[in-house]
């Protein structure tokens, strides 16, 4: 069956409580996630609390500061720090997103960072996304043709089909939709979830591209494609603003419109 | 200790080349029973001062037969495909989860098979 409550090596319980800054200022307190393989523990809330009046604006700028300032253990993944690497996606105050792209100023309260909801954990916020950039593969995410390309120039694609791959092609893969969907933590092992089919959609649509019936024929599964239960969770949380509900609804009507 | 590489986990037993009908006539099906179960709902709401022998006769209406098996078929299959999507989403040993999808898929026409010989009775014998 699907488990519903934590296993008992993954039950959080309540961990170190770091002094505050002493230059005051703004005070803002982060109540975040931490789990390391090193030890036996389970996975402990630690309490640090920053001066933001000293600190960018970001939520990755205050784990960059404690990460300096206070506690060299914690650890996230971060890069481009400007929302298009993906890398610092977690869940953040209850909703998947970008630490780099979240402002402070927009929390209430504590602000409550764990890592990207079930998945595995390699420590602290980094989870275990090794299975998702299998998924990803996959799909094969590339143009595949048998047309050879023209020897002079690039494939030729209309403005109306470029247009086509709006809304897909920003995907930056931080994997916030499909662990925010719940169909993918049930059956995440069948289920590609809303990233990869985005990723799929993006392939099919692309008027370039002729392999379309080999991709379709590939998802049509009722595991792959049809977990999809039109929950929503994926658009809603999208840092990026895009929608991998209707990319996946747009696969589900081509798979009946071949059929008739 | 599981040695296969990711992608070859993902990949797995390959695409079932199945689930478009399942998802077209759960749809269909949905369709269908949203004008069926108000015709349902108003029929019975209409006959609240009715007899027994009213309601026959309304059963015996070859109209009324035939909307009713229609609204009979269209409600177990809608319930069978919508249990099948829950029992696939939650119940993961394999052994329990074809078992499962037996028992509920056999339960579902025997009860589809009851409602319908229900209205056949009274449309031919009264």
């Amino acid at each position: 069956m699907a488990e519903f409550t934590l296993p008992a090596n993954s039950k959080i319980k309540q961990g170190k409580e770091w002094p505050a800054s002493a230059s005051g200022g703004a005070p803002q307190t982060f109540r975040i996630y931490r789990w390391t393989a090193e030890d036996d523990e389970n996975p402990k809330i630690d309490t640090y609390t920053i001066d933001t009046s000293d600190c960018g604006p970001m939520v990755l700028d205050a784990l960059i500061k404690i990460k300096t300032e206070i506690d060299p253990t914690l650890t996230f993944r971060r890069s481009c720090r400007e929302g298009i690497c993906g890398s610092c996606a977690m869940n953040i105050d209850g909703t998947n997103t970008l630490a780099c792209t979240k402002y402070i100023s927009d929390m209430k309260g504590d602000v409550k960072i764990y890592p990207l909801p079930h998945m595995k954990v390699v420590k602290d916020l980094v989870p275990d996304l090794n299975a998702a950039y299998a998924q990803l593969a996959s799909i094969e995410p590339w143009m595949k043709t048998e047309t050879a390309a023209p020897p002079d120039r690039e494939r030729l694609q209309s403005p109306e089909d470029r247009k086509k791959l709006d809304g897909l092609y920003e995907c930056i893969l931080c994997f916030c939709c499909s662990t925010s969907c719940p169909s993918y933590w049930w059956n995440g092992d069948r289920y590609l979830g809303p990233a990869i089919l985005l990723q799929a959609y993006r392939w099919i649509v692309d008027s370039r591209d002729e392999h379309t019936g080999e991709r379709l024929d590939n998802l049509e599964d009722p595991f792959r494609l049809y977990r999809c239960h039109t929950i929503m969770n994926c658009s809603k949380t999208c840092p990026k603003g895009l929608n991998p509900a209707k990319a996946i609804a747009e696969i589900k009507k081509l798979m009946v419109e071949r059929q008739y | 200790m599981n040695m296969r590489t990711q992608l070859g986990e993902v990949r797995g037993l390959g695409s079932a080349k199945t689930g478009t009908s399942h998802f077209w006539m759960q749809r269909l099906t949905a369709l269908a029973l949203i004008p069926l179960t108000l015709w349902f709902v108003a029929s019975l709401a209409s006959m609240g001062s009715a007899d027994y022998a009213d309601a026959v006769a309304w059963v015996k209406s070859p109209l009324t037969s035939i909307l009713l098996l229609a609204l009979i078929a269209a409600t177990f299959h809608h319930m069978q495909l919508g249990l099948q999507v829950i029992i696939e989403d939650y119940v993961h040993a394999e052994g329990l989860k074809i078992a499962s999808l037996i028992v509920m898929k056999c339960g579902s026409v025997l009860l589809g098979l009851a409602a319908a010989f229900a209205v056949l009775k009274v449309a031919f014998e009264g």
